[in-house]
């Protein structure tokens, strides 16, 4: 199908953009990657009067080293993103996520802020940024302003970034050291994850001493796992130990019963796959 | 409108589109490339695929007009004075085909692939393609095939009567 009619704007920097959306309305629509917006458009799940094109504006793609983060523009497709050298070495939980997301084609074009926007529970990197406590900048009428992971998923396709703001940049703390693994469930290629569990640990002398786990599609938002990470903190990472810890990875979870599983097996799926993102991290 | 400055399998075009035109429904419609075909309605199928400034990319999901200024390549301009690609030879020998309809796109998707991991493993393969939907062969036949074009682009093979034929913007 073709996308119902709408207006085209490029802007060439991110004021300009922020002045395009604050003109447009409520019935703009910001086109990042538009791997998830152009299918909407299509099947006309969306007709906005404006669609603001961020693909104009070259910052918004760079990543670099901002001393104790790694600061990633919100356009970085996917594919760069997977590939970076500074990301495999201080985010590369980041990394092995990105590199299951879609298929090669989608990652060429979607963008990590862009998938991060959108919000999709069943999207693989807000888990991610959750549990590596990214910060979120976004730019506005006034200024930019920073939201915490924490804060930024507020419900289904939902965040905190507010009208006539776009998002900018993502932050990540350096975990350089740390080991992680991202554990994706799903039956097809290219499929949406079922259950997928990001798990980073820093391990000192045969120990774990911290640990960070986010849970996709177990709820609205991604979810921060905080009883596993506490209950695997000073444990050493045998199988009965983490499967011991992994118990606790439903608690706080709202799993939706959809067509690709009922809450109870995608509970099931969140201990089963957490023992296995640890065992992974730890080696 | 919008103004889109394209330039597709080696040839220059300036158009005016309207924004909702897809790079497919353009590349067919108004150029004529029916050798990109549409499968389905969902990104899913990967027929459209086409390469833009030299990464695979689905036409059905971008816009004509986030076009501009690249360079685009699709199934018609990989062949280079009637010398098949060697992809294309190597779907032709290994069968890596049936009905035929996931054709082009698959194969620009294996020529994608093989610019980034010369060599790579039947798993590698598969992963490499999987953004592209085969309902006939079981893959079987694919997997071969872009393999076996690996081989027929490693430097020094003897075995192709034509030389690889880079894809525009190259990788």
């Amino acid at each position: 199908m073709i996308p119902s009619q709408f207006d085209y704007v490029k802007p060439a920097s991110v004021d300009e953009a922020v002045q395009a959306l604050v003109q447009a309305g409520e019935d703009a629509k910001i086109l990042a990657g538009g791997q998830s917006l152009l299918p909407v458009l299509r099947l006309r799940l969306a007709a906005p009067s404006v669609v603001i094109d961020l693909g104009g504006i070259p910052e918004l793609r760079t990543i670099s080293d901002d001393g104790d983060r790694i600061a990633i523009g919100a356009m970085a497709p996917h594919h760069d993103v997977l590939r970076d050298d500074l990301v495999k070495q201080h985010v590369a939980l980041l990394a092995q996520a990105t590199s299951t997301v879609a298929d090669p084609q989608v990652r060429h074009r979607g963008t990590l802020g862009g998938a991060l926007a959108h919000a999709d529970p069943a999207g693989d990197l807000g888990a991610v940024a959750l549990a590596l406590e990214a910060e979120f900048v976004i730019a506005g009428t006034s200024g930019t302003r920073t939201v915490t992971a924490a804060d930024f998923f507020v419900d289904y396709f939902t965040t905190a970034i507010g009208e006539g703001e776009i998002l900018t940049q993502v932050r990540f703390p350096k975990y350089t050291g740390w080991t992680s693994h991202y554990e994706k469930f799903n039956r097809t290629a290219q499929a949406w994850s079922m259950c997928a569990v990001a798990a980073a640990l820093r391990i000192d002398g045969g120990t774990i001493a911290e640990a960070r786990i986010g849970l996709t599609n177990m709820g609205t938002t991604p979810i921060r796992a905080t009883g596993v990470e506490q209950a695997l903190v000073g444990q050493s990472a045998t199988a009965d130990a983490v499967r011991a810890a992994a118990e606790h990875a439903t608690e706080g979870t709202a799993a939706p019963s959809d067509a690709d599983a009922a809450a109870d097996y995608r509970e099931h799926l969140a201990r089963v796959l957490t023992g296995r993102a640890v065992l992974a991290a730890a080696g | 409108m919008a103004q889109v400055r394209v330039t597709v399998d080696g040839v220059n075009y300036a158009d005016d589109v309207e924004p909702r035109m897809l790079l497919v429904q353009y590349l067919r419609e108004r150029l004529g490339k029916t050798g990109t075909l549409i499968g389905c309605d969902t990104s899913n199928c990967g027929a459209c695929t086409v390469s833009l400034n030299g990464q695979s990319v689905k036409s059905c999901s971008v816009l004509a007009v986030q076009a501009d200024g690249t360079e685009v390549t699709t199934i018609e301009g990989l062949a280079r004075d009637g010398q098949l690609h060697p992809v294309q030879s190597a779907f032709n020998e290994c069968h890596g085909l049936q009905c035929g309809y996931c054709t082009p796109g698959m194969i620009m998707a294996a020529v994608d692939l093989l610019g980034d991991n010369p060599d790579p493993d039947e798993h590698e393969v598969r992963e490499g393609i999987e953004g592209n939907l085969c309902r006939c062969t079981g893959y079987q036949n694919i997997v071969r095939s872009v393999q076996r074009a690996a081989q027929l682009m490693k430097p020094g093979a003897s075995v192709p009567t034509e030389t690889p034929a880079p894809v525009a913007g190259g990788n």
